[in-house]
């Protein structure tokens, strides 16, 4: 381990943080402006790429810790997705006349329940999956595929048995609903909503790990797990913590996406699945900073693309990761793992 | 005499197919610090890692204060009072060397909550931690690494120290500063079970010595009739004292 | 004799030797025993299925390798078939081109996916494979003017295999003599020669060096093997034996279309069918395609009776309504993967 580290001089120069790949952000974005025609197109796109990537942010930061901490990767996580989005369907369709007010402010009280539903929900679900499915093949990467897998197939069966196997609409609350003129460019109110809880998520996962003890046992786990426990830390309680908030933060995820998609079906989580696989490649496994990236590039070529390609779209996030995996090979902030 | 802090009887461990360790007797005693000897393979780390419950110890046991701690859980056992300083050394690269200590002092949540007296002693043997407090700690070089993985495992007191070749490829001097830290470390009554290759850096500090080869104890004693004695050292270690240095 | 065709690897078990004849006989006779175009439509979807599970066995249950791409291939040969059919009309002369451009992207793509797989971490893999699999399934529905987009392609077949053509007029032991019973034994024989094949690949030493890297892939490169190069010709014939199913499924149809070779929940039941059979013994994947298959088609059938019979209770018709059919099996594939790794063909093995 020391032999990749440069021996270091007496007096240290200012910590290095790795800002390279903060570029990439801006610059993909700066790339699409002349191929979208026009500096409204742009904006409205771009609003809307940040946006889904922020709502996939949400979804993936969860896996990409539990698979840091414990190498595990859980390919039923699109399960917490469908079950927030379908709870949202119930909770905001309890509340509709909350939702039909043209308040803004009544708006957001009524999701605030859809998503604090969500949320415990999934995070139960997610403390019974993790018990039930994943506990017992610890270590197994066959086996936990497999398996994880087939939790899902029965989770969206179960879904399917108590909301039925046909796609229900969800729709935007009424202040929700239309677009903010920027200039000539059309935001969509609720892309801005959703940038605004995404980041407010961001910067509470990043308070977390970078303030609290518990945020510290977290990334230290995720480099050298048997070290932790040395010092003493049952981190198999860590662990469960991590899975329950990531299966949470899912749900959380899944409220948001159902609305975005503004319609909701048993395959919802399933879909986005790839989407998510793919950004926490990206970022590499077990880091949070590299996830965000990745979510961001992710949302905005997929509406670039989307616009100027809509066929190659999915293909472009495929080659989005093979490029970026050719420059980092374990994705843009790799773990220092042991 | 009090009872040994640390007792292994008749310990074995497999791992996976590999029988490592044979029915190994071990005492440590309490205040004292005990080095355990043996060229490479010999299970020394086996051994470490068995205490820790690393690996598991199966059959025999491993008393500790008194208890036997064989079947226990890693954390469990760190809880009791136990520190280790692994072969690797265990350092948390993406974090700064203030976050490694705070992880080490498991009732401190933040740097100022680690016992400032105890701190500044710490600081004191090894004036690298200070000076790259906020530094990532990967960035340390081998020697400033290694001395980190020490300060964490005194930076609060524990009951016993097990290290694992600590003076593993650090330069002649830094070995020097290491044995100045280890000798301050002596004074304030921790016990340590020390392993190591580099007989002159074990001389330096062990008071007793336990020698193993192919997973048993051959040999305990005090050190100094072992240091003194060349014929007894090239049986054991197939090197005399003049071929370490 | 017998052990020489399946090449010394026997089924080691009473109990399994009975399933495993019945089962091919009542493959070799189904137009016979079982009539209606139901019945028929069923047992040729196990001949393709067993190819197609076997295929993915050699991979997963052999190698050791998870890939989630093996619907694509499986997509591939069948598009193939049915594109070559449509484009150059019903003779045997597009079926072969249809195979042979299908073995030729199966063999590239699987080639560079292969050499991809070695670099990278099993998990990293199953996640890639998933990736691409399903961009070529989005890819597949847009490209309509090629392949039919999500409506897919229907197309005539040779003259020889189309149901109008007719050997005999009068029906031979309960069954019409046309083009469908002639496809049918096409169908059943390529099944069990692509069969007898694996079998051997499975049994030959570069089989058993396979199993060898499954178990331990840093003993196998030590002992010599360049692990990459058996990795990944595993996956090119994994791939090439799954677009030979495809073939058959788009010859047999008619018909192709996104959802009919495509789709993930095919995946899915592969994934159950192999792990339910039995990973890594080959008959498993008979056992589990059949299991399969059947309950697919018939089972459905019971739980709508239990489901109708448990109408007044709360939740009960919903758990056992029978489009929740695949809730039971997945569970069935959960208790699998825990206790019985080795399916359903190991734990017969292990009762003797």
């Amino acid at each position: 381990m020391s032999a990749s580290v440069a021996t270091v001089p007496s007096a240290l120069p200012a910590i290095m943080l790795d800002r390279l790949p903060l570029l990439l952000v801006p610059v993909l974005a700066l790339v699409a402006l002349p191929l979208m025609g026009s500096v409204s197109t742009w904006v409205t796109l771009t609003v809307a790429g940040l946006a889904m990537g922020m709502i996939i942010f949400i979804i993936a930061s969860g896996l990409t810790l539990v698979f840091g901490l414990m190498d595990v990767l859980n390919f039923g996580h699109g399960l917490f997705i469908t079950l927030g989005a379908f709870l949202a369907t119930t909770v905001l369709g309890s509340m509709a006349d909350w939702t039909a007010s043209e308040s803004l402010l009544i708006n957001l009280l009524a999701l605030l329940p859809a998503m604090l539903v969500a949320m415990v929900v999934a995070g139960g679900v997610g403390l019974a999956f993790e018990r039930v499915i994943i506990r017992p093949v610890y270590g197994q990467h066959l086996k936990q595929i497999m398996i994880t897998m087939g939790g899902m197939i029965v989770g969206e069966e179960l879904i399917k048995v108590v909301w039925g196997a046909q796609t229900i609409p969800l729709p935007l609350p009424a202040a929700f609903r239309g677009s903010l003129l920027l200039g000539e460019a059309a935001v969509e109110k609720y892309r801005l909503i959703a940038v605004v809880i995404g980041l407010a998520v961001f910067a509470a996962m990043f308070w977390v790990l970078s303030r609290t003890k518990v945020g510290l046992l977290i990334r230290a786990g995720v480099q050298d797990r048997e070290m932790v426990e040395s010092l003493g830390y049952r981190i198999r309680k860590l662990f469960v913590g991590v899975f329950v908030a990531g299966s949470a933060l899912a749900g959380l995820g899944g409220v948001m996406w159902g609305l975005y998609q503004q319609n909701v079906t048993p395959q919802i989580g399933g879909q986005v699945t790839v989407l998510i696989f793919i950004v926490i490649i990206i970022g590499g496994l077990g880091s949070v900073g590299g996830c965000f990236l990745g979510a961001l590039l992710v949302g905005l070529l997929a509406n670039y693309t989307g616009f100027l390609a809509p066929k190659v779209a999915l293909f472009s996030n495929i080659l989005l990761m093979v490029l970026i995996l050719l420059w980092r090979p374990q994705g843009i902030y790799p773990v220092a793992k042991r | 005499m009090s009872a040994p802090l640390l007792r292994l009887e008749g310990v074995h461990t497999h791992i996976g197919a590999y029988h490592i360790l044979h029915g190994v007797d071990l005492e440590v005693a309490r205040g004292e610090l005990t080095v355990l000897l043996g060229r490479n393979g010999a299970g020394k780390t086996t051994t470490l890692r068995s205490i820790m419950g690393l690996w598991r110890a199966a059959p025999g046991r491993v008393w500790f204060d008194g208890e036997d701690i064989a079947a226990r859980a890693t954390p469990e056992i760190a809880q009791r009072g136990i520190a280790y300083v692994p072969e690797n050394m265990g350092i948390f690269a993406d974090l700064t060397v203030c976050e490694n200590m705070v992880l080490a002092a498991r009732g401190a949540r933040r740097a100022a909550d680690i016992d400032a007296k105890r701190l500044d002693w710490i600081f004191g043997l090894f004036p690298a931690i200070k000076k790259f407090w906020q530094h990532p700690a990967g960035l340390l070089s081998g020697g400033q690494k290694q001395m980190l993985a020490v300060a964490r495992a005194i930076v609060e007191p524990r009951k016993l120290l097990l290290v694992d070749e600590p003076s593993k490829g650090l330069a002649p001097a830094i070995i020097q500063n290491m044995v100045a830290a280890f000798r301050e470390l002596k004074q304030t009554d921790t016990t340590i079970l020390l392993v190591e290759q580099n007989f002159n850096f074990a001389r330096q500090l062990g008071d007793r010595v336990a020698v193993m080869d192919d997973g048993r104890i051959v040999h305990t004693g005090a050190m100094d009739a072992l240091a003194d004695d060349e014929g007894l050292q090239q049986r054991l270690l197939g090197l005399s004292l003049a071929a370490h240095q | 004799m017998l052990s020489r065709v399946l090449s010394g690897d026997l089924p080691r078990s009473r109990i399994l030797t009975v399933v495993l004849i019945v089962i091919v006989a009542g493959l070799a006779l189904a137009p016979f025993v079982f009539p209606g175009a139901k019945a028929l439509n069923v047992a040729a979807k196990i001949c393709i299925f067993i190819v197609l599970v076997a295929s993915f066995d050699l991979l997963l249950g052999y190698t050791g390798i998870v890939s989630f791409a093996h619907t694509m291939f499986f997509g591939i040969g069948a598009y193939g078939v049915a594109i070559a059919l449509t484009r150059l009309g019903p003779s045997w002369s597009a079926v072969g081109a249809g195979i042979g451009a299908a073995l030729a992207l199966s063999l590239a793509l699987s080639l560079v996916i292969g050499l991809f797989s070695l670099r990278v971490k099993a998990i990293f893999y199953a996640m890639i494979t998933l990736a691409v699999a399903s961009a070529f399934q989005t890819f597949a529905s847009q490209l309509s003017e090629i392949t039919g987009g999500e409506d897919g392609l229907n197309f005539k077949v040779p003259e020889l295999l189309s149901p109008g053509f007719s050997l005999a007029e009068q029906p031979f032991l309960g069954a019409s003599l046309d083009g469908k019973l002639i496809s049918y034994y096409l169908l059943f024989a390529v099944t069990v020669a692509l069969f007898l094949a694996m079998l051997r690949i499975v049994n030959s030493p570069f089989g058993r060096v396979l199993q060898a890297i499954r178990e331990n892939d840093f003993r196998a490169e030590a002992l010599g093997y360049r692990t990459v190069v058996y990795r990944t010709l595993s996956n090119v014939l994994s791939a090439g034996f799954a677009t030979l199913a495809g073939t058959l499924l788009a010859l047999w149809l008619r018909y192709n279309g996104p959802d009919t070779s495509l789709s993930f929940e095919i995946m899915i039941d592969i994934l159950l069918m192999v792990v339910i059979g039995g990973m890594g013994t080959m008959y498993g994947a008979v056992v589990g395609a059949t299991l399969f298959v059947i309950a697919q088609n018939y089972l459905q059938d019971l739980m709508k009776l239990a489901s109708d019979a448990a109408a007044g209770i709360p939740l009960l018709p919903d758990l056992v309504h029978p489009d929740r059919w695949l809730l039971w099996l997945g569970m069935l594939f959960i208790l699998s993967v825990y206790r019985f790794p080795s399916g359903i063909v190991g734990k017969l093995r292990a009762r003797k």
